[in-house]
Parts: C-alpha cells; sequence; structure tokens
C-alpha cells in the first residue's frame, strides 16, 4: 500500500453503516410489491368486467336467439354454474400454471393464438420504441441547443399537428403513399406465413414501425427539448461556458445527465403508449400480434383471449413503470445514496 | 362572530380570473388559436351542413364499386358504390356528438372524483385515487375495447366507455389542482365560516378550476375524437351501414387503387379535427399559463411566453 492510499484512507471519514436497505433496492422492492398488489386488483376487474357482471357472458355470446340447452352446454364449459369466487380461482390458478383455457371462437388453447402473437408484437413495440428514442432524442437536443431557431420553432408546430393525429390516419397516409397510389414499393399488410416470425421478413415491418415513430417522436422530442432547455439555463451550466469549455463537451458532459431523468419517464410513457398504439396499427396493417389478436376477440367476444391479452398489457404497464422508475432514480444521484 | 368572518371573506378575495369567456377570447387571439378554431369550424362545419346538402342517400348505391369520379358521383364510388361525397357529407355529426358526449361524461366524472379526492383528503382520496392508478394501468383504447366487449358495440355504450376511459386522467389533474387551490385562504376562511364542504367544493374550489378544466376538455375531445374514430375504424361503434368517417376509411381501403378518395377525403377531415382540436387546445393552456402568472406576479406577461403544456 502506498502512503498515497494510506494517507488517503485515514482521512476519508468512515462510511456510514447502512442500516437500511440500499434506496435503490427499496425502491424496487417496494415497486414490485406494489405492482403485483396492482395487478392482481386488475386481474379481478377484468375477471369481473368479462364473465361475473354483464347478465351472463354465454348468453352475450350465443345472442338471444340460443336454445336453453345450448346455454346450459356453454355455461358448463365456461364454468359459470359455478360459484364466482370458484370461477375466479380457477381461471387465475390456469393463467398462472401456464393454462389460460381455451378460445371460445374457435376451441384452440388461447396461449397457441397469444403465444406467438406477443413475439411478434414485442418485436414491433421494441423496434419502434428503440428506433423512436434515438430520434426523439437527437432531435430534442438539436432543439434545444438551438432554441428559438427555425428548426425549433418548425418542429413544434409539427409536433403538435402530428402528435395529434390518429395512429390509423398516419397508417393510411404511409399505405398511400409508399404501398399503393402513389408508389409502391413496399407491401401493405404485413401477412406473414404462419409459424414465422416478425424479424424474418424485416419488409413487412417497415410500415408499421414507422408509423409508430411517426406518432411517437414529437412528443419525445419536445418533451426532451423542454429537459434540455432546463438544464442549459442552469448555473453548472452557466459556469462551464464561463470557463470556457467547448460546446460539445458542456452538452454532453454537463448539460446531457441532468435531462435523462426527465427524458427516461418520457420514454417510459412513450412505451406505454406504444402498447396502446399497437392494437390499431397492427389491425391496419394485418400484422399478427396481440392487438390485432385483441381486435379479433373483441369482435366475436372471445372472452378468456381478451382476458389474457388485457392482463398481459396491464402487466406490460406495470412493469414499464418500475424500469422508468429504477432508472430515473439511477439517474439522480443525490437520491440513490443511502441516507 | 359572523361580522368577522365575512370582513376576513370581503379582505381575501377568490383567485377567480376572467373566467371561460375570456379565456376563450385570448385563446381565440393567438395565431395557433385562430389556426385551430379556423380548422375545427371548417370540420364542424362540413358535419353539421352536410347532412343538408349531400346530393344522394348516404346508404344507396348509385354506381360501380370504387368507381372514380364522374358527374354522377363526384368523390366516386365507395365498396358497396355508394356516393363518397354523400357519405362523407352524411358521416361526421355523429363521430361529433359522439366525442362531445364522451368528453363531457369524461370530464364531469373525472373532475367530481378528483375535486372530491382533493378536497376531502384522508379515505376518500385514498380510495378514490388507488382506483385511478388500477384504471391508468390499461391503455386507454385498451380499456375503451374492454368495457365495448363487455357493453356491446353500440352506439351509446361505445360513448360510456371512452367517457369513463377518460376520467382517470381528468381525476388526477383536477386533484393536484384541487390540492393547490384548497390552501387558499378564501377556502379557509370560507370552512371557518361553517359552509358545507359539498358547497366549498361546487361553489368555492369549482369555479377557481377553470384554467385547469379547459385544458383537460380540450384534450379530452382530441382524445375523444381519436379514439371513437379509431373505434369506429376498428368497426365497433356505429353499426355498419352507417357513414362514418372511422368506418369509411375501413371499409374503402381495398379499393384504394380504385378510388382513392373514398379514403382520403374522411382521411383528411379526421385528420383536419384531431389537429385543430389540439392546436386550440394548445392556446388555451398558453393563455391560461400566462394568466395564472399574472395572478400569482402581478406582472403582465405575453400569453405565448408558455413552455409546452
Amino acid at each position: 500500500m502506498s502512503l498515497n492510499t494510506a494517507l488517503a484512507s485515514d482521512v476519508a471519514p468512515p462510511r456510514p453503516r447502512a442500516t437500511a436497505p440500499h434506496p435503490v433496492t427499496r425502491l424496487i422492492v417496494q415497486r414490485v410489491a406494489l405492482g403485483v398488489v396492482t395487478l392482481w386488483v386488475v386481474s379481478v376487474i377484468i375477471f369481473a368486467a368479462t364473465v361475473a357482471l354483464p347478465g351472463n357472458a354465454a348468453t352475450a355470446i350465443l345472442g338471444h336467439s340460443a336454445t336453453p340447452a345450448q346455454l346450459h352446454a356453454l355455461e358448463a364449459q365456461l364454468h359459470l354454474n359455478r360459484p364466482v369466487f370458484d370461477q375466479y380461482g380457477s381461471w387465475i390458478g390456469g393463467i398462472l400454471t401456464g393454462h389460460p383455457g381455451k378460445s371460445l371462437a374457435n376451441g384452440m388453447p388461447v396461449w397457441s393464438i397469444v403465444g406467438p402473437a406477443v413475439l411478434n408484437s414485442a418485436v414491433l413495440v421494441a423496434v419502434s420504441g428503440i428506433i423512436a428514442s434515438i430520434v426523439g432524442v437527437t432531435l430534442g437536443v438539436v432543439a434545444a441547443v438551438r432554441k428559438d431557431s427555425l428548426f425549433d420553432h418548425a418542429s413544434s408546430v409539427l409536433a403538435l399537428a402530428v402528435t395529434s393525429l390518429p395512429e390509423f390516419v398516419v397508417a393510411i397516409t404511409l399505405i398511400i403513399l409508399f404501398a399503393t397510389v402513389v408508389w409502391h414499393v413496399l407491401p401493405a399488410v404485413s401477412l406473414l406465413a404462419p409459424g414465422t416470425h416478425a424479424w424474418a421478413s424485416p419488409r413487412e415491418l417497415i410500415l408499421p414501425v414507422a408509423t409508430l415513430v411517426i406518432v411517437t417522436v414529437p412528443y419525445i422530442t419536445r418533451m426532451t427539448r423542454a429537459a434540455m432547455v432546463e438544464a442549459l439555463a442552469s448555473d453548472y451550466v452557466e459556469m462551464a461556458r464561463l470557463k470556457g469549455l467547448p460546446t460539445r463537451r458542456i452538452l454532453v458532459v454537463h448539460a446531457l445527465p441532468n435531462a435523462v431523468a426527465p427524458v427516461v419517464q418520457v420514454l417510459g410513457l412513450t412505451f406505454l403508449y406504444l402498447a396502446g398504439g399497437i392494437v390499431v396499427v397492427e389491425y391496419v396493417f394485418a400484422f399478427p400480434g396481440i392487438g390485432e389478436s385483441l381486435v379479433n376477440a373483441v369482435t366475436n367476444r372471445d372472452v378468456p383471449v381478451i382476458q389474457m391479452i388485457v392482463l398481459l398489457l396491464a402487466g406490460f404497464y406495470v412493469l414499464v413503470n418500475i424500469i422508468a422508475d429504477v432508472v430515473a432514480l439511477l439517474a439522480t444521484p443525490r437520491r440513490r445514496l443511502p441516507r | 362572530m359572523a361580522t368577522a368572518s365575512d370582513v376576513t371573506v370581503a379582505v381575501l378575495p377568490a383567485r377567480r380570473h376572467g373566467g371561460w369567456a375570456a379565456i376563450l377570447r385570448r385563446a381565440a387571439s393567438l395565431p395557433r388559436g385562430r389556426v385551430g378554431l379556423g380548422l375545427l369550424g371548417l370540420v364542424v362545419a362540413v358535419a353539421v351542413v352536410g347532412p343538408f346538402v349531400a346530393p344522394h342517400s348516404a346508404t344507396a348505391s348509385i354506381v360501380a364499386p370504387f368507381a372514380g369520379p364522374s358527374r354522377q358521383a363526384i368523390l366516386g364510388g365507395d365498396v358497396l358504390g355508394r356516393d363518397v361525397l354523400s357519405r362523407v357529407l352524411d358521416g361526421g355529426w355523429v363521430l361529433l356528438a359522439m366525442a362531445a358526449a364522451a368528453t363531457a361524461l369524461g370530464v364531469a366524472l373525472g373532475t367530481a372524483s378528483g375535486i372530491a379526492a382533493g378536497y376531502l383528503q384522508g379515505r376518500p382520496d385514498g380510495i378514490i385515487m388507488r382506483t385511478v392508478d388500477v384504471l391508468l394501468a390499461f391503455p386507454q383504447l385498451v380499456f375503451a375495447l374492454l368495457l365495448v366487449s363487455i357493453l356491446g358495440p353500440t352506439v351509446w355504450l361505445t360513448v360510456l366507455a371512452v367517457g369513463l376511459s377518460h376520467a382517470p386522467q381528468v381525476a388526477r389533474v383536477m386533484r393536484s389542482a384541487t390540492l393547490d387551490v384548497s390552501e387558499r385562504d378564501f377556502v379557509k376562511a370560507t370552512e371557518l365560516l361553517g359552509v358545507k364542504r359539498r358547497r366549498i367544493m361546487t361553489e368555492e374550489i369549482l369555479p377557481n378550476l377553470v384554467s385547469p378544466l379547459m385544458v383537460e376538455i380540450g384534450l379530452r375531445l382530441t382524445y375523444s375524437i381519436v379514439i371513437i374514430a379509431g373505434l369506429s375504424f376498428l368497426g365497433f361503434g356505429q353499426p355498419p351501414p352507417a357513414p362514418n368517417w372511422g368506418i369509411m376509411i375501413n371499409e374503402n381501403r381495398q379499393g384504394l387503387v380504385l378510388n382513392p378518395w373514398a379514403v382520403v377525403v374522411p382521411a383528411i377531415l379526421i385528420a383536419l379535427l384531431t389537429i385543430g382540436a389540439s392546436t386550440f387546445t394548445d392556446a388555451v393552456a398558453r393563455v391560461t399559463i400566462g394568466i395564472d402568472r399574472e395572478a400569482e406576479t402581478g406582472a403582465v406577461l405575453a400569453p405565448a411566453a408558455g413552455e409546452e403544456p
């Protein structure tokens, strides 16, 4: 041990003994517990909504023209003749053990419908989310650095117009431009052969991804801009400027790390938005994901499939919220130290 | 005793500012407010006047399916050979009425529960906000779809579903605005007078929430249009023969190459409608930020000085 380090260790104050768990661990434990409770309540609501509440799911599915015998058979298949708590127990038990029942529309196991769709949707959300994040954050930083420039004003106006557009209008516009009327360079529908996955045919992904990127980038750009404008107006950036540091260094070393926490929240919100946005976009492009499955299931009143997909989406929401909270905490140094 | 409290109330005026009309007037004087109002006015005019000037029936087949524009049908025919122009003119007002009704329902429900949670605190707050948290664990469209799958795809039940899906978001915003107002002296003064809590909520707090309320109405109206047009596009909402811009885009996109107008015109109208609504909402938000700053600092700020809402 050299003299220097020995001295340093002598001078350094003794580390405070951590009696409480580390704040990051505590936050994760807290959020996960809260998430589990939320999911449980959500599962009760989904169950109550689709099975217990509206008179009877069997009448809803078969319609009023059904014979009593048909009704009886379906009620037995749905376990509607059993007490409500019993029904909930066997439903949630089935989902937890990986056997969420059978589709009412075609009798196939729910998981054989939802499982492949989840993978395809995950690819769609991940690719769109990552591209949108990179593009949005970059544009936001540029707009903040060139505050009040032509680029800043133009992006502000464009963002206002584009954010409010429904996804299907953007999707149809892209189809008109690139897949039918104007040019015909890309497929208008993402018909994947059964058994193949979304990542195997990137051409089919271009238009759905482009739609989702177009509707999410404006929001990310404006929020990143706001966070960066605030960081650039701070005293420490002023100080760095007075010291004569180069602009790029100020931007990357001083301003950007302080804009990370709000930006991460925005990216979290974007992924949450994507979970809902895929429903319409997948339907437009006939992309075989959970959004399209959900629309089909609602059309057919296929209760077990609706329940499974809504529960999965709620789970995704809870997960993204936890991740966004933890990353935002890690990005705020004063909050991650044990107190 | 009563005199002392009366004096207190007289000395501490409420934060009431301008009110609805003044905010709308100032928003309409901003450039983007004017643009938004213009776009909204244009589309609303098409939707309201349209049914009276449509040249043909919206449900009668008069030309070949996806026939191009002709003298008989200026914008051509749709999937069943119906006149696209007549369907466009006839297909807006139901969409607008549904969006307006869903917005009214969602904002009313959300505002009532938000004010109750923020002002009453304690157990009501806990119950309302935990419910809100759970309801916010779904994407809004998925929540609306879940409700539609239970309630059935009819016009009024769709309105109910979309309205309910707005309520938690509105409640969250109104709760935090209420927390802010509840701390003000005029509320404390009214409490000391012994005024009933229900009256404080409706007569003291609600009138001071005009700014956030107007921004929320604008936002929710924009989202209502997007979600209801989206649900119609997905096939939920009005039953099929109805001419609805969302339904038209979906049923005519297979004939995009033959007669693009059957898709392009309703898509443009929906786009103009949402852009108009959100642009005007942005103007309202800027005006209310400006007014609130004036109220706090006493300085007159240009309304456009506000950052993104």
